[in-house]
């Protein structure tokens, strides 16, 4: 395992990208997933007993993802913003509490899909309820079916895909969008999903089943053969 | 299995969560149903573009204040 040495004079059993960069907040390196995943209990443990580059290695892995899925729940950046912080402020301050029972980043997770809940409750008090029960069958029925050619990932350069994915998303309403982005994006498993929102295993797993068949449809008119039109 | 039926089991059919019985009539159905042949293959890719996106870059300004705010985080705790 790789042990790196730092200013401060501490060896770390953990590819670190720079000394005390959160003090400096400039640091823009990222570290591969497949990395994260492996060492993340090593730097949970560093941060636990006060070290700062290894709580600061945290946030610096995790923020894109965390802000994709604030953005995500809240479509409203400045409450996206707020919830990220919060939710990196929260875990700094609640650290010592978490129990390792699950990944940091799933506990993460659960805390920013809160801050950003909250507040997509309190700008959408109307539009946003988990409690509504959901309507039959009868709408389920797919409509538009077109052949979507080869692989509409290949078709479509990142910045294209990024800004269909973002459109059809916005579009879906937010008691799917939320159980879809937690489910399918941050990929928590049903039972994390419904204890996130608070709701039962039957109620998360209907409103995905709506969720992906919607979400389909809206991307059919980008996938299908033959343009946007 | 009806297509209402393959329908309202595909989300467990993608994420393999269907009993096996009930996987194998899925299928069945699927052999000699081009529509819902269509629309397993289309909601398993809506799934997997999703998944498969990379999150953007954070933006600057954005970045700039979440480590200013932590590290105001920080220096309180310390004192």
């Amino acid at each position: 395992m790789l042990c790196v040495t730092l200013m401060d004079g501490k060896a770390r059993p953990w590819p670190v990208i720079g000394p005390l960069a959160l003090l400096s907040a400039s640091n823009p390196h990222r570290l591969p997933s497949g990395i994260a995943k492996e060492d993340e209990h090593l730097l949970v443990a560093a941060a636990k007993r006060g070290d700062m580059v290894a709580f600061e290695e945290l946030v610096n892995r995790y923020e894109r993802k965390i802000f994709r899925l604030t953005m995500n729940i809240t479509r409203n950046r400045e409450d996206a913003e707020d919830a990220m912080q919060d939710a990196f402020l929260k875990s700094y301050s609640h650290l010592k509490d978490f129990q390792e029972d699950s990944r940091f980043y799933t506990w993460l997770v659960r805390i920013a899909a809160n801050e950003a809940l909250m507040r997509l409750r309190k700008r959408r008090p109307n539009q946003f309820s988990l409690d509504e029960p959901i309507e039959g069958d009868e709408d389920l029925m797919p409509r538009e079916l077109e052949d979507w050619g080869p692989s509409p990932e290949q078709r479509f350069a990142q910045t294209e895909m990024h800004e269909i994915l973002s459109e059809v998303i916005d579009k879906l309403e937010p008691d799917f969008r939320v159980v879809f982005v937690l489910r399918d994006i941050e990929e928590l498993s049903t039972e994390e999903t419904a204890k996130t929102l608070g709701i039962s295993v039957p109620a998360v797993k209907s409103r995905l089943l709506r969720a992906r068949l919607k979400l389909r449809q809206k991307l059919n008119r980008y996938f299908r053969q033959g343009g946007t039109n | 299995m009806n297509c209402k039926g393959v329908i309202r089991e595909i989300s467990d059919y993608i994420d393999g969560a269907l009993e096996p019985a009930e996987k194998q009539e899925l299928e069945r159905h699927l052999e000699h149903c081009e529509d819902c042949k269509i629309v397993v293959d289309q909601t398993k890719l809506t799934v997997d573009v999703f998944c498969d996106s990379e999150p953007v870059e954070l933006p600057s300004d954005v970045r700039s204040r979440l480590h200013e705010a932590l590290r105001r985080k920080i220096n309180e705790k310390r004192q």
